[in-house]
């Protein structure tokens, strides 16, 4: 071997150790301009979009499928007894429907007495499947197989089983970036349906395995508010569509100042066991303009 | 050009298990580190330029995905992957001891970085709850998974390493 050829077979002539100071210096530069700007968000996830997403997508699917296979051999039996069962409800559920329906009427006559519109089904959404989870462990955000091709933008909020899971913080073109509310660096601007007190609701890392989250804020200096209210997204959250569910109080106490409380929450949603999620195209902003018209 | 590919491929599969297969096969809520185990691998088997490449990219996937700006786990697994290289050394293939070492030490300081830097710089200091509850068990569940992966990714080298060899001696 002469010392020239094996030369030419050594492609990279730099030692480690620049390669090193470079490569921080380009990290350095790269959260420099990622912190401020999303200059370069568009094109990476562009690409992480078509080189990835169709692999995840392909796996969840498949584990989706075999799950499915081996339930429905665990279920068969069960599912027989339950159908039974079940046909005798819906002969007394249809007797209630009836009974709802003509209450329905009345609520809508009534409700159109007060110009009261239905704000909770209004909002247009978008079914989509968890496609990934976060890789590490310390925060809670999953990604979906819906992106901006479908509609879909930052901020918008998804929900799923009729309670908030979080909000959407980065689109690529097939998949988006959901930050769900149990996740530590989340904030959520809440209050309690009943008594409509504001308080904030956070994510915290500690509570997650109890499936519990902490609010905090709250003041209610006439103790109105008890164990077991509902926590619904706030008027004012300028990210948060206004009264979705978030949970119920589990556990309330007085903050060292006496002023505040805080406590914790039980999410409506069951965070372990999330597989399609609905994510709501109508923003806050668009909402609050309509509504000054 | 062959290692490159090949590289590409394993950072890539690694991911994906990581974000899709394994956040199923959970112990307790916690998911192995599969880029560690990658990054630092290639770093004492080859050396601390492919560590620091492979440990860049790693990073950045990951940043992409799940950080909220780039950069940052680029940067923390290229210094784990650099340091791994340092230790290239001293490695021979028969010794299992060594890689796990490395592996475990790697997942411990890369768990306290992140600790330190996202967790206790917003005022959470409850340092020994989040070692003994995060920390501890992603570095056991990760010495699991490198039992099952260390071996395949050491056999993948030996092969393209044997394929270099050969090319080398074509070319001459």
């Amino acid at each position: 071997m002469s010392p020239i050829i094996k030369r030419k077979g050594e492609k990279h002539p730099l030692p480690s150790k620049y390669l090193l100071c470079i490569m921080t210096v380009l990290c350095t530069a790269l959260m420099a301009v990622t912190i401020g700007t999303d200059l370069l968000n568009r094109p990476l996830n562009t690409a992480v979009g078509y080189v990835i997403v169709p692999f995840q997508q392909g796996i969840s699917r498949l584990g989706g499928w075999f799950s499915g296979r081996s339930a429905e051999l665990v279920q068969i039996r069960t599912l027989l007894d339950e159908n039974a069962r079940l046909k005798e409800e819906i002969a007394a559920l249809t007797e209630e429907n009836t009974l709802l329906q003509q209450d329905k009427y009345e609520l809508i006559s009534l409700r159109e007495l007060v110009s009261l519109s239905e704000q909770y089904g209004e909002y247009k959404k978008v079914a989509a499947r968890i496609i990934g989870r976060d890789s590490g462990n310390w925060f809670s955000a999953f990604t979906i197989d819906k992106g901006e091709d479908d509609g879909l933008a930052v901020n918008m909020n998804v929900i799923a089983g009729g309670g908030l899971v979080g909000r959407i913080t980065a689109v690529g073109p097939n998949w988006s970036k959901v930050t769900s509310i149990i996740s530590d660096n989340s904030n959520v601007s809440g209050m309690t349906l009943a008594t409509e007190d504001n308080l904030m609701v956070t994510g915290d890392l500690k509570r997650m395995a109890d499936g519990c989250i902490t609010f905090s804020q709250l003041v209610d200096s006439h103790d109105r508010v008890v164990v077991g209210d509902k926590v619904v997204t706030s008027n004012i959250s300028d990210k948060y569509l206004p009264n979705i569910l978030i949970g119920y109080i589990s556990s309330i106490e007085k903050d060292a100042n006496n002023l505040t409380k805080s406590g914790l929450i039980i999410p409506a949603v069951d965070f372990e066991r999330l597989g399609e999620v609905l994510i709501i195209t109508d923003m806050k902003q668009v909402i609050t303009g309509a509504a000054q018209h | 050009m062959l290692r490159k590919f090949t590289v590409a491929l394993l950072i890539l599969i690694c991911y994906i298990l990581q974000s899709s297969v394994f956040s199923g096969l959970t112990f307790a809520g916690i998911i192995p580190n599969l880029m560690i185990i990658l990054t630092s691998s290639f770093g004492f088997m080859r050396g601390e330029k492919e560590g620091l490449v492979i440990g860049f990219f790693c990073g950045l996937l990951t940043d992409i995905f799940f950080g909220s700006f780039l950069g940052f786990y680029a940067l923390v697994l290229m210094y784990i992957g650099y340091l791994n290289g340092k230790f290239s050394r001293i490695f021979y293939p028969e010794d299992i001891k060594l890689p796990i070492a490395l592996i475990v030490t790697s997942d411990l300081s890369y768990g306290i970085i992140c600790y330190v830097l996202s967790f206790m710089l917003r005022g959470r200091f409850q340092f020994t709850y989040y070692f003994t509850h995060i920390i501890l068990p992603e570095a056991l569940y990760t010495i699991l998974a490198t039992m099952l992966l260390y071996p395949v990714l050491l056999k993948i080298n030996g092969k393209l390493e044997a394929w270099e060899k050969r090319r080398e001696q074509k070319f001459v």
